[in-house]
């Protein structure tokens, strides 16, 4: 006996919803939980204070600085090269064996597991490249694991600018570079933007690429310079979860709730960015 | 071959156009584009009209691979010479598109754009241009009191008269025009051909018109081609009342095409 179409559909419609219903369900689970169990630690002492007596008291304020730093630092160095490597990648190249092989290689590069490019970092900016364990050699790692992110998401924006605006814009006498830098990169900038602070992002919250690079169990003062190493707030909600015994629940959640609002505030952000844009798109 | 009477504004001898995947799209053309008129390239499609109009303002060779043989003189000077600066043909040879493609920016912007790229900057030239641009395409009234508006909020018809208002205000020679009516409304057709009526006493037009009743308005001088081959080449008045060529007298009277 076959089942009536509309019976199929239903069927197939009632499991979508319910897989659906069941993600959003496990991710409000999470956040739900840590903010029950954060939200007691924090405290505008919690925010602006060093930690004391062996982390278990005190606040975080070292942790949250060096976090900002570490993704400023990432940004600096991964957005200038991986927006020119897009361009070169989506205005320049031509399609070969050896373009496709980049492209291939982007991609592959964003599914190598963070703690390689901690091994990575450690190896050519700590030890051979003589940068010592700091804020520089960890931007730097970060920035390599970010750089993949950034190409292809900004490579997509920059293809999904409609050809006709390049062909009107050569055949107005404009050049190549004229027509990227007056209309193909504006068009595309909200694209790139949300790009780079979705790989922004993941650098912000790793823990394995700056555990060799940069990252300190504990600072009695905030870093000095870029040689210095930093604390950051996943290594630290690491360090206080498993290294120290006797550690108050409340601190290791609260650390984590303020991770996650600084991830989550990121991502609002490009979210913002991007729906703002798109209702002034022109096309 | 058939001469104009004055000399022309672009000379091609013996042109064949060939694209990467081997195609042939133009098979040893030979024609003369005189001044200040009207010249219709048409025919079904497939012919070799839009590749002759891209060779104009080398446009095909966005086609990476696109090959010339032939020459194509513009007053003169050899347009397909691989040392020729592409930013100045370009400049001299303006184009429009058969979609109305407005840049994404405002009414001024896009009239300005051209000269913008060129390095003009001085406030009095760039507005002279846009009324100067917009009142021969027939657009200056609807137009003056909206230059600060996102250009994409005009009409599909102003859309299209805007883009050849564009080109004009850079003040081109020749002015090619690919189908440029053939998403717009009668009226909006009407407007538009009437404009190239009147720019033709300062430029050079080529048209490939998305009609043959198009193509009998407006020639002064008409190509008929078919299938990468100049059937036929003559004064409007005389190519489309009395065509030489079986083929062409076919396609005017509409037995195909």
């Amino acid at each position: 006996m076959r089942v009536s179409r509309t019976v199929t559909q239903r069927i197939a419609f009632a499991l979508l919803t319910a897989i659906m219903a069941l993600t959003v369900l496990a991710i409000l689970a999470i956040i739900t939980y840590i903010f029950w169990n954060g939200l007691p630690a924090i405290s505008l002492e919690f925010l602006s204070a060093m930690p004391s007596n062996g982390m278990r008291e005190g606040g975080i304020w070292p942790a949250i600085v060096g976090t900002v730093i570490l993704t400023i630092g990432t940004a600096v160095i991964a957005v200038p090269i991986g927006l020119l490597a897009a361009i070169y990648l989506s205005e320049y190249a031509s399609d070969s064996p050896f373009t496709r092989t980049i492209r291939i290689a982007i991609v592959n590069l964003s599914g190598i597991p963070s703690v390689v490019y901690g091994l990575f970092g450690l190896a050519l900016f700590v030890l051979f490249l003589g940068f010592g364990s700091s804020i520089l050699a960890s931007c730097l790692t970060l920035a390599i694991m970010t750089l993949p992110v950034i190409i292809s998401t900004a490579e997509e924006a920059l293809r999904s600018v409609p050809q006709s605006f390049r062909v009107v814009s050569i055949s107005m006498g404009g050049t190549r570079w004229q027509t990227i830098w007056r209309i193909v990169l504006p068009q595309a900038l909200p694209g790139i933007l949300t790009g780079v602070i979705l790989g922004l992002e993941r650098a912000a919250g790793e823990t394995a690429p700056i555990l060799f690079t940069g990252a300190a169990f504990f600072l009695p003062q905030l870093p000095q310079s870029i040689f210095d190493e930093t604390m950051a707030l996943p290594y630290h909600l690491f360090v206080i979860s498993t290294q120290v015994p006797g550690m108050p629940v409340q601190l290791q959640y609260g650390t984590a709730l303020v991770l996650l609002i600084f991830v989550l505030a990121m991502n609002l952000i490009a979210t913002f960015i991007r729906s703002y844009f798109r209702r002034k798109r022109q096309w | 071959m058939v001469k104009t009477a004055s000399r022309p504004k672009i000379l091609v001898e013996n042109l064949s156009v060939h694209y990467p995947d081997g195609t042939e799209s133009l098979r040893n053309i030979s024609l003369q584009i005189p001044k200040n008129a009207i010249t219709v390239l048409f025919g079904p499609a497939g012919g070799g009209k839009s590749t002759l109009l891209r060779t104009f303002n080398r446009l095909n060779d966005l086609v990476e691979g696109t090959r010339y043989s032939g020459k194509v003189l513009l007053d003169e000077q050899d347009i397909l010479s691989p040392a020729l600066d592409l930013v100045a043909l370009r400049r001299r040879v303006g184009m429009v598109f058969a979609q109305p493609v407005p840049l994404p920016m405002t009414v001024r912007e896009n009239m300005t754009y051209g000269l913008e790229l060129a390095g003009e900057r001085r406030r009095r030239n760039l507005d002279r241009a846009i009324e100067e641009g917009l009142q021969a395409a027939a657009l200056w009234e609807e137009m003056k009191d909206r230059l600060d508006e996102p250009a994409h909020a005009m009409s599909g018809g102003q859309q299209q008269r805007l883009c050849l208002a564009r080109v004009l205000a850079q003040q081109p020679e020749v002015i090619l025009l690919d189908e440029p009516t053939s998403g717009l409304d009668p009226i909006s057709t009407a407007k538009v051909e009437d404009s190239l009526q009147s720019i033709k006493k300062k430029y050079t037009v080529v048209i490939v018109p998305h009609s043959v009743q198009q193509a009998a308005r407006l020639a002064d001088w008409a190509g008929f081609f078919y299938q990468g081959d100049l059937i036929e080449w003559g004064e409007g008045k005389n190519l489309f009342v009395a065509p030489k060529e079986k083929r062409t007298e076919d396609y005017v009277t509409g037995r195909f095409g």
